[in-house]
């Protein structure tokens, strides 16, 4: 449970985005992450991330349902309770492969969609700050790390101008946790400023 | 910007080289062929025509899948083929020649009295034979000519008409007005194609030229099963083009996105036809019936067994494994290599359904077939070279072009 300091800037458009996101990296500021309302294309290689080895995983656990399935029902069906079906073979492969294609099919859906939860801390009862309502609406919400080093006044000038509608700093929790919201920090409410 | 690109293709002598040495090649083939097979018994008589049979019409349904993979892109408005589109058209024109290969040898088989292909052209048999009896109100030579003429020739006069309206988009800019017309007309005349192709390549033309070779046996399957091999070989013969036109320097605009994007047709398709393929075979497989497992029986169980599996090896086994990481789908070389083992895997293909049946007891694979091969491949890279040659590379003025260099997978 460790608090940190961001900056956040908030960007209504896609294009000032890309163009503000290699800015700011080539000033050299840890961008940790930018919260968009949809999928934008090539955010993902604007930012510098690695490209996901989801699909590599995704081929492992298909393999497995191939395993799990061909295994399953060649032990069953041909070793450990051998039945005579309408006079086929008892290692019938050709009835077997829709079976197979499902399993690997299922195998690999629910494994992806599992990692992927794994890989965003996405699960019940976790909880993440959220550094701007709207990010889920209409704004692109970019959070800039902060070091003990980071000049934030200036660092909020730069976001501003590289065509930030909103900067705002926080001290935010960086990870997950179990449990609850504080009140002062719901994320879709509007927050009472005291005059 | 326009004028740094290379916009006419010009045929390297290379190139032409090639074609007609593969095209001498073929002829040679061709003519030893007729000399020791051609005039000999009844059986090497059916299979020398065998063999010429199932390459052209091999050659010409590709070709036609050209057209067919332009004709869909322009209905579904997906404009990212634009900077290629070139390329599918110049295949589709050989569609008028291949077609009139097909046609002259079709006729000849109807026409020449030997039964021994299509053996519902017997009609003494088909009277005293219940099953070709009932099919004979679809399976008869009048109708099998009359359609034959009718398909080939829509395929080429729609092919014709969509090339002639893509050239419109050399001509001069247009305005808003103008490239909706444009897009209509485009639209009105893809859709034609398609409903034609559907109607032929769909379901009819492959029970009239490939699964009449079994009279008895039919599947329901067998058409799209055709289909779904000749567009895969189709789009990877577009591959291998547009590969080579890069390499050569031209096609600035076309990049790794649209071959990505070709790759994944690739993959698709091939895991469409093996989708058929398994369709058809487990339902023959598990009802058990021997009217329907005769087409397998030889082939899986006879001479023909080790080709059957090595078909589905190339064409399902290969590409799935192969082209599913995304680095191969972008890399040049792979593609090219996954290109021309697929158009050879289903070339295989096609060599299993036409001599599978033609010749039962031996498999006959050997000089002459790719003799014959290499004849067809001379043509095809003659013929398109030249259709390339003839038109701008990039129709500079289409609606579409736009959306298609900046393309992005």
């Amino acid at each position: 449970m460790a608090k940190k300091k961001f900056v956040v800037g908030c960007y209504d458009d896609e294009a000032v985005l890309f163009s503000a996101v290699k800015k700011i990296r080539t000033a050299g500021y840890k961008i940790k992450d930018v919260y968009t309302p949809f999928p934008v294309h090539g955010l993902d290689h604007a930012l510098g991330m690695r490209e996901t080895s989801i699909h590599t995983a995704g081929f492992i656990y298909g393999i497995t349902g191939t395993t799990t399935a061909l295994s399953c029902m060649s032990w069953i069906l041909a070793s450990d309770w051998p039945l005579n079906i309408g006079g086929k073979p008892h290692f019938a492969l050709p009835a077997w492969i829709p079976i197979t294609f499902e399993l690997t099919v299922l195998f690999a859906a629910v494994g992806m969609v599992y990692t992927f939860c794994y890989l965003c801390q996405l699960a019940p009862f976790v909880k993440k700050h959220h550094f701007h309502p709207r990010a889920t609406d209409d704004l692109f919400v970019m959070v800039i790390e902060c070091t003990e080093k980071t000049n934030t006044e200036d660092l909020q000038a730069f976001v501003k101008n590289a065509g930030a509608v909103e900067v705002n700093v926080q001290v935010a929790e960086e990870g997950w946790w179990f449990g609850r919201y504080d009140k002062n920090e719901m994320p879709f409410e509007q927050k009472i400023v005291a005059a | 910007m326009a004028s740094s690109i290379k916009e006419q293709f010009e045929i390297p002598s290379k190139l032409k080289t090639w074609a007609y040495a593969l095209i001498g090649v073929g002829l040679l083939a061709f003519i030893v062929g007729f000399i020791t097979k051609g005039r000999g018994t009844e059986e090497e008589q059916a299979q020398f025509i065998g063999i010429i049979m199932y390459n052209t019409i091999f050659w010409t349904l590709v070709c036609n899948a050209a057209m067919f993979f332009v004709c869909i892109h322009t209905l579904a408005w997906s404009g990212w083929q634009q900077v290629f589109r070139r390329i599918p058209e110049a295949i589709s024109t050989l569609v008028p020649i291949f077609g009139s290969i097909t046609l002259v040898l079709l006729l000849y088989i109807v026409f020449s009295g030997n039964h021994h292909i299509y053996h519902w052209l017997d009609t003494k048999a088909v009277e005293g034979d219940a099953i070709l009896k009932g099919k004979s109100g679809f399976l008869n030579a009048k109708f099998f000519v009359i359609w034959t003429v009718l398909t080939l020739g829509l395929w080429s006069l729609l092919g014709w008409r969509m090339r002639k309206l893509s050239s419109e988009a050399d001509q001069a800019s247009m305005n808003n007005e103008s490239g909706k017309t444009y897009v209509w007309k485009n639209t009105v005349t893809a859709s034609l194609f398609i409903v034609w192709f559907g109607l032929t390549v769909g379901s009819t033309i492959h029970w009239f030229w490939l699964m009449s070779l079994d009279a008895h046996w039919y599947s329901t399957m067998y058409s799209w099963y055709n289909f779904a091999s000749t567009f895969v070989s189709g789009i990877s013969l577009i591959t291998l083009w547009v590969i080579y036109l890069k390499n050569k320097g031209y096609l600035e605009y076309t990049n790794q996105e649209h071959l990505h994007d070709l790759g994944k047709y690739i993959f698709a398709f091939s895991i469409f036809w093996a989708y058929l393929w398994f369709a058809q075979y487990m339902l023959i497989w598990y009802s058990n019936q021997p009217e329907e497992t005769i087409y397998f029986k030889h082939r899986v169980q006879g001479p023909y067994k080790g080709i059957f599996f090595l078909n589905l090896i190339i064409n399902f086994v290969c590409p799935i494994l192969i082209l599913m990481k995304r680095s191969v789908k972008r890399n040049y070389t792979l593609m090219t290599f996954m290109a021309v083992l697929i158009l050879f895997g289903h070339w295989i293909d096609f060599y299993l359904e036409v001599m599978g049946t033609i010749s039962k007891e031996h498999v006959t694979l050997g000089w002459l077939d790719f003799g014959i091969l290499s004849l067809f491949v001379g043509l095809m890279i003659l013929f398109v070279a030249k259709a390339l040659a003839s038109k701008p590379l990039v129709a500079k003025y289409d609606p579409f072009l736009k959306e298609s260099i900046v393309h992005h997978t």
